[in-house]
């Protein structure tokens, strides 16, 4: 059941892009397209899970027990951006045909707030492993539902006849804003 | 005047939010009101005014492979020193921006910054360069939570200026999308004319 709160919350009522604003950059920089928009979905959901993974491990059983808590914020920083490099490296060994798919997007999940946000969030909300986990792994399905509907609308928008001042980023946003407004339907849900 | 040029073009010309669209998380996450866009503008700046400082000094003895590991620990050790102390002597605002703080690592104008100039030039121009893109920053925050805060609660600053029920979308989250893009096409408006 506790489960069951963590990942519907994480997906729907508290969407990390839609209602906490995480992850912004990628939102808008690659939901031009719907399969670039994929791509990056799985790259973050890849990396968001093992980041909170290692970062919780660091946290309970290095900072904690030698009492450097405020070093958090430049451990995990590092942490996320040399796993990012060593993901890319193995995965390139691995398998090419993922690597192929996800490739691009690795670099640019470093200074993804998500990240690092999700990472800060597990153990702000003092979840245990599995927990954390779920969390992380919710979180990254709801970062993947909100960008490839926006990037689903954003195609529709090429086609359409938008005032000259608003074309390109004001008009996304404005979408943004009401894609938001929906996802506030959900609120109460758990 | 060519100091004062590199410090006023981070106000409208190059502002990192509503031109180069860089740092949006905390630039909608954050502005619910004046006062947190001021308060995370502030911070920001400090940390980029520090880290172009660090960076353009140190920039001869980083070996070029690492230089992006070495700018992140920089620009990690300057957040760590606002979030305490802002946990120290404003824990009012440190509650208010929670998250965002921390988030201030992975906010790319920090790193842009640093990496596009202060890595190529000297310590004085890339003070100057920090001190006009943060303010440019902390200016269009400032900016955006003002609109927000009067079109959803009727205040600016804090001081109530019209009673009544007003468009509280805008203090939640869509109106800050909302409120950001039509910001951005005002600007591009003025900017075309």
């Amino acid at each position: 059941m506790e489960y069951f709160v963590i990942i519907i919350g994480s997906i729907f009522v508290s969407n990390i892009v839609l209602t906490q604003f995480l992850g912004i950059c990628p939102f808008v920089g690659v939901s031009g397209k719907l399969s670039t928009s994929v791509g990056m979905g799985g790259a973050v959901l890849f990396v968001l899970t093992i980041a909170t993974m290692v970062t919780w491990i660091i946290q309970y059983y290095i900072l904690n027990p030698l009492g450097l808590g405020f070093m958090q914020t430049i451990v995990f920083i590092l942490v996320i951006a040399s796993l990012v490099q060593m993901v890319e490296i193995i995965l390139k060994k691995v398998s090419p045909s993922l690597f192929q798919a996800l490739g691009v997007f690795l670099p640019l999940i470093t200074t993804n707030c998500a990240v690092l946000g999700v990472a800060i969030l597990t153990i702000q909300k003092d979840f245990n492993l599995m927990e954390g986990i779920a969390y992380a792994m919710a979180n990254a399905i709801g970062f993947t539902l909100a960008i490839v509907l926006f990037a689903g609308i954003r195609e529709h928008l090429d086609l359409m006849e938008v005032p000259k001042q608003m074309r390109g980023v004001p008009i996304a946003l404005v979408v943004a804003g009401i894609l938001a407004l929906a996802f506030m339907g959900f609120t109460g849900l758990v | 005047m060519n100091q004062l040029k590199n410090f006023t073009k981070g106000f409208i010309k190059e502002n990192p939010v509503f031109i180069l669209l860089l740092g949006l998380c905390p630039t909608l996450g954050v502005t619910t009101s004046a006062v947190n866009g001021l308060g995370m503008g502030l911070a920001t700046t400090f940390v980029l005014v520090m880290s172009n400082l660090v960076v353009s000094l140190v920039k001869d003895f980083i070996p070029d492979k690492v230089r992006i590991p070495s700018f992140i620990v920089i620009i990690a050790s300057f957040v760590t020193i606002v979030e305490l102390t802002m946990q120290a002597y404003t824990p009012a605002l440190f509650d208010a921006l929670g998250l965002f703080i921390p988030l201030i690592v992975v906010n790319c104008i920090v790193l842009g910054r640093a990496e596009a100039f202060a890595s190529k030039n000297n310590v004085w121009s890339s003070i100057i360069d920090g001190l006009g893109m943060g303010l440019g920053f902390a200016f269009a925050l400032t900016l955006l939570g003002g609109v927000r805060e009067i079109l959803g609660s009727g205040a600016i600053f804090g001081f109530k200026m019209i009673e009544g029920d007003l468009m509280l979308v805008f203090i939640l989250a869509p109106g800050a999308f909302i409120a950001l893009g039509y910001i951005i096409a005002l600007i591009n408006r003025f900017k075309k004319a």
